[in-house]
C-alpha cells in the first residue's frame, strides 16, 4: 500500500508535468500567429469633481479591446492596450467598474470602433460626467450572440468545474466546507503571475537578477505548472499544519468552518499587501487576436485554455475511476468508517485530496487569469462555486462538473435577457430553486441530508 | 508621539458608532447563531436590507420617518423567509452558503444601473437622516463638541448614540428575557439536539426560521443606525467583511451569552483603534523606519487590520471556540 500511494503521487505530477507540456507546445504553436508590435489604443479617463470642480482621474476602470483583451486604468486613468496588428478594434469601457457616481457622458458611445495603425498608438476618448447615465438597453437575440455567449458560458464553465471539483472533494472526505478555496484559486493566478515574471527563484527579490529559469521570469507555461505545483504545496500544507491537527483535536466542523473563513480573509489581505490593488496582465500572450470559428470569437490562448482544461477534468474524471487511489477517495467520500476499516489510510487520502484539490484551483486561477490577474478574483467568484457545487450536490465530483458547466452557460447566456451586471444573481437564484426542489443536487442521491 | 490624544481617540472608540453598530449586529448574530446554532454568514446583508428599507421609503418613497424605520424592519423580515424558507429543512452549511451568496447579491442588487431611480445604484442615497436630527426632542446642537472626562463627540454623532445605546441595552434585555422563556429554551433545545427537539413535537424548522427572522430584524436596525449617522448609503460599505468582522466580535465575546456581543465589540474596536492611532501617530522618522522595513503606509494599516481579525478568527475558532469568557458547557461551536 505505501510504494502504492507513492507510485500515485509520481503519477499525479506526471500527469500535471504532461498537460504542462502539451500547453507549451501548443501555446509556442499559438505564439506564432501573434505578432506583438507597438502599436495599441490608450488614452486617459478623468471626471470633474462636483465640489471642488477639479479633474480627477478615474482609476481602475476596466477598458476592453475586442479579441485583445483588456486592461485597467493606473491612478492618473491613463490605460494603454497593445493590439498585435493594425486594424479596425471595438474598445469597449466596462460600467461596472466606474468609480461611484461617475457615469459615461454619453452611453450611446460605448463600445466604440478605433482605427489602430503601423505602428502608430490610438487615442480613444471615453468622456464622463459625475451624475446621470442614460438607461442602458439590453440588445437583441441574434443566433451569432446565442453562439458567443454559448462559448464563453462553456469557457467559464470549464475553468469554474476545476474550482468547484476540488471543493466538493475536500468536503466529501472531511466534511468541511473551505470557505478558504477561492484564495487557492487566487493563489495559483498570483504565483503564477510571479513564477512569470521573477523566475523560479527571484519570486524572493533578491535573486531575481539570476539567469532564466531561476530569475527573471520563465515563460508562462512552465510558470502555470510551478503556479499549480505550489497551489498543491500550499494545499498539503494548510492540511498538515492547520486542519488535520484540529481535527485531531476533535475542533468540531462548524468551527473548522470559521477558522477556513479566518483563513480566506488572511489569505486575501495578504495577497493585497504583496500584490497591490491594481490588476495586472500575464507576460505572455497577453495582446492575442480572436480567431472566427463559425458564429464565435475566441482568443487562440481561450482555446488552448479550454481545450487544456477538458483534458484536465478528464484526467482528474479517470484518476477518481480507474486508480487505487481515485477509488480510495470515492470510498472516503462515500463512507468514512468504513473506508477506514477496510484499510483505506484516511488521513493520507485527505492530504492527496487537499493537495489536488489546491492545485487544480490553481490551474482554474490561471485560465481565469489569462484575462486578468487581481488580489480577489477568487472571492469574486465564489458565489459561482458555490452555486456549482450545491447544484451538483455536496461531495459530489461529477455533480460538481456539471454543475459548473450548467452555471457557466446559464449566467452567460442570462445576458440575453438581463444586465451583464448583475447575471452573478441568476447564479443565487439557481441555488435556491435547487435547494428548495432537489436540494441532493442533480447527480445526488436522494438521502436525508436535514 | 502623542499619548494623551491617542488614549482619548481610543477611549472615544469604546462607547462610539462602531463598537455599538457592530454590538447590534452581533447580537442579532448571537440570536441566530448562538442561541439557535444557525450559520448566518451573510448578516451584512441585513444591515443592508434594514438600511435601504429605511433610506428607500424616506427618499425615493418620501414616506414619514416613523413608516421608514418599519419597512427596513420589514425588508429585514423578508430577506431572513427568503433565505431560511428553501434552506432551513437541510444541513446547517446550505444556509451558511446561501446567506453568504445572497448578502454579496444584495450588493449587486442595490448598485445595479437599472435600481439608479430606485437606490442610486453604485452613488446610494443621501440627504434621508435629517428628521433623525430634527426631532423636537434632540437635546445635542449637532455642530457642538461634547466632553465627558475622556470622551468626546460630535452633537451629532452624540445623539445617534443614546438612541442607539438605548435601543441596544433594550434590545439585549429582551433577548435575555425571550432565550430563558419557553420559546427561548426550546430553540436551545433545538440547537443541542434537533432530533430530541421534534420528537417532543417542536416544530424545528418554525423555531429555527423565528430566530433568523428576529436576529434579522436586529442586525437591520444595526444597519439604520450606521446609515442614519453616516447621513448617506453606499452599497459598497455592505460588504463580506463586514459580516466576518461581526463574527469574530461574537466569538471574541462568546456566542450564546447576553452581554457577549457588546463585550466583543468594545474589546475589538478599542484594540483595532489603538493599533491604528499608534501606527498613524508615529512621529515621521519612526514611520519611515517602519515604511522601510515592512512597508507600512496609512493604506497598508487597514490590510494589516484585516489579517489580524482573519488571523484572530482563526486562532478563536481553533483554541477557544467558546471565546474568551464562554464555557465550553453553554456554547461552543460545536456541530449540531
Amino acid at each position: 500500500m505505501h510504494t502504492g500511494t507513492r507510485w500515485h503521487y509520481t503519477l499525479l505530477i506526471a500527469l500535471l508535468a504532461t498537460l504542462a507540456g502539451a500547453f507549451v507546445g501548443t501555446t509556442a504553436a499559438a505564439q506564432s500567429d501573434t505578432d506583438p508590435n507597438d502599436a495599441g489604443v490608450f488614452g486617459q479617463l478623468s471626471f470633474e469633481d462636483e465640489e471642488s470642480g477639479e479633474d480627477v482621474p478615474a482609476a481602475g476602470v476596466t477598458i476592453e479591446v475586442e479579441g485583445v483583451g483588456s486592461a485597467e486604468t493606473d491612478e492618473n486613468g491613463e490605460f494603454r492596450i497593445a493590439v498585435p496588428e493594425p486594424g479596425n478594434y471595438i474598445v469597449a469601457l466596462d460600467v461596472e467598474t466606474l468609480p461611484d457616481g461617475v457615469n459615461l457622458r454619453n452611453p450611446d458611445a460605448n463600445p466604440l470602433e478605433a482605427t489602430v495603425n503601423q505602428g502608430r498608438d490610438r487615442r480613444v476618448l471615453f468622456p464622463l460626467v459625475f451624475g446621470e447615465a442614460e438607461e442602458s438597453t439590453v440588445g437583441a437575440i441574434t443566433f451569432r450572440r446565442v453562439a458567443q455567449l454559448t462559448a464563453e458560458g462553456l469557457k467559464q464553465g470549464l475553468y469554474l468545474a476545476m474550482a468547484a471539483i476540488g471543493l466538493t472533494l475536500i468536503f466529501g472526505t472531511t466534511g468541511l466546507v473551505n470557505f478558504a478555496h477561492a484564495e487557492l484559486v487566487t493563489f495559483g493566478m498570483l504565483s503564477t503571475y510571479f513564477f512569470n515574471f521573477y523566475g523560479l527563484a527571484g519570486v524572493i527579490g533578491f535573486l531575481a537578477p539570476l539567469p532564466p529559469p531561476f530569475g527573471g521570469g520563465v515563460n508562462l507555461a512552465l510558470a502555470a505548472v510551478l503556479g499549480m505545483l505550489s497551489g498543491a504545496l500550499l494545499g498539503w500544507a494548510l492540511n498538515r499544519f492547520i486542519f488535520r491537527g484540529a481535527r485531531r483535536a476533535g475542533v468540531s466542523l462548524i468551527a473548522q468552518m470559521v477558522m477556513t473563513i479566518g483563513l480566506s480573509i488572511v489569505m486575501r489581505y495578504v495577497f493585497v499587501y504583496v500584490f497591490r490593488g491594481a490588476p495586472r496582465s500575464f507576460g505572455d500572450y497577453a495582446a492575442q487576436r480572436a480567431i472566427s470559428l463559425g458564429p464565435v470569437e475566441l482568443t487562440p490562448k481561450d482555446l488552448i485554455a479550454m481545450g487544456l482544461s477538458v483534458l484536465i477534468l478528464v484526467g482528474v474524471a479517470s484518476y477518481l475511476e480507474l486508480t487505487r487511489m481515485g477509488k480510495a477517495m470515492r470510498a472516503v467520500s462515500d463512507n468514512r468508517d468504513l473506508a477506514e476499516s477496510t484499510g483505506i489510510d484516511v488521513e493520507r487520502v485527505i492530504s492527496l485530496v487537499w493537495m489536488s484539490g489546491a492545485a487544480l484551483a490553481a490551474a482554474s486561477g490561471v485560465f481565469f487569469g489569462l484575462d486578468q490577474t487581481k488580489w480577489d478574483f477568487g472571492f469574486r467568484i465564489l458565489l459561482l462555486i458555490f452555486a456549482s457545487v450545491t447544484l451538483g450536490g455536496l461531495g459530489r465530483p461529477y455533480g460538481a462538473l456539471v454543475g459548473a458547466l450548467v452555471v457557466g452557460l446559464t449566467i452567460n447566456l442570462s445576458t440575453l435577457v438581463i444586465d451583464a451586471e448583475v447575471k452573478n444573481m441568476v447564479a443565487l437564484l439557481m441555488m435556491a430553486l435547487i435547494l428548495m426542489f432537489r436540494p441532493q443536487g442533480i447527480l445526488g442521491r436522494a438521502e436525508r441530508i436535514g | 508621539m502623542d499619548w494623551g490624544f491617542i488614549l482619548e481617540r481610543t477611549f472615544s472608540t469604546m462607547f462610539g458608532v462602531e463598537v455599538m453598530v457592530f454590538a447590534m449586529a452581533a447580537v442579532g448574530l448571537n440570536v441566530q447563531f448562538g442561541y439557535a446554532g444557525l450559520l448566518n454568514f451573510g448578516q451584512v446583508g441585513f444591515m443592508a436590507a434594514g438600511a435601504y428599507g429605511l433610506g428607500v421609503s424616506l427618499s425615493y418613497f418620501q414616506w414619514n420617518f416613523v413608516v421608514g424605520i418599519l419597512f427596513g424592519v420589514v425588508y429585514s423580515i423578508v430577506l431572513a423567509l427568503i433565505l431560511g424558507v428553501p434552506t432551513l429543512r437541510l444541513r446547517a452549511d446550505y444556509l451558511a452558503i446561501v446567506t453568504i451568496a445572497a448578502s454579496e447579491t444584495i450588493r449587486l442588487f442595490v448598485r445595479w444601473r437599472q435600481m439608479k431611480e430606485i437606490t442610486g445604484a453604485s452613488e446610494g442615497i443621501g440627504g434621508f437622516a435629517d428628521p433623525f436630527y430634527d426631532v423636537a426632542i434632540n437635546p445635542f446642537n449637532p455642530g457642538q463638541r461634547y466632553e465627558f472626562g475622556p470622551f468626546s463627540y460630535l452633537g451629532r454623532d452624540l445623539w445617534v448614540l443614546t438612541v442607539g445605546w438605548i435601543l441596544l441595552i433594550v434590545i439585549v434585555l429582551l433577548v435575555k428575557r425571550m432565550m430563558s422563556a419557553p420559546w427561548g429554551r426550546a430553540l436551545k433545545a433545538i440547537r443541542e439536539d434537533e432530533d430530541a427537539a421534534r420528537a417532543l413535537g417542536k416544530n424545528a424548522y418554525m423555531y429555527k426560521l423565528q430566530a433568523l427572522m428576529l436576529g434579522g430584524v436586529i442586525g437591520g436596525f444595526a444597519g439604520m443606525l450606521q446609515v442614519i449617522q453616516k447621513g448617506s448609503i453606499q452599497p459598497d460599505t455592505f460588504n463580506p467583511v463586514i459580516t466576518f468582522t461581526i463574527w469574530a466580535i461574537l466569538i471574541l465575546g462568546g456566542p450564546g451569552r447576553t452581554w457577549s456581543p457588546i463585550i466583543g465589540s468594545m474589546i475589538y474596536w478599542t484594540l483595532i483603534s489603538f493599533l491604528e492611532n499608534v501606527l498613524r501617530g508615529l512621529p515621521d522618522n519612526q514611520a519611515d523606519a517602519l515604511e522601510d522595513t515592512i512597508k507600512l503606509s496609512d493604506f497598508n494599516v487597514s490590510q494589516v487590520r484585516f489579517i489580524l481579525v482573519g488571523l484572530g478568527l482563526l486562532l478563536l475558532a481553533r483554541f477557544r471556540p467558546q471565546g474568551i469568557f464562554g464555557s465550553r458547557e453553554e456554547m461552543a461551536l460545536d456541530d449540531r
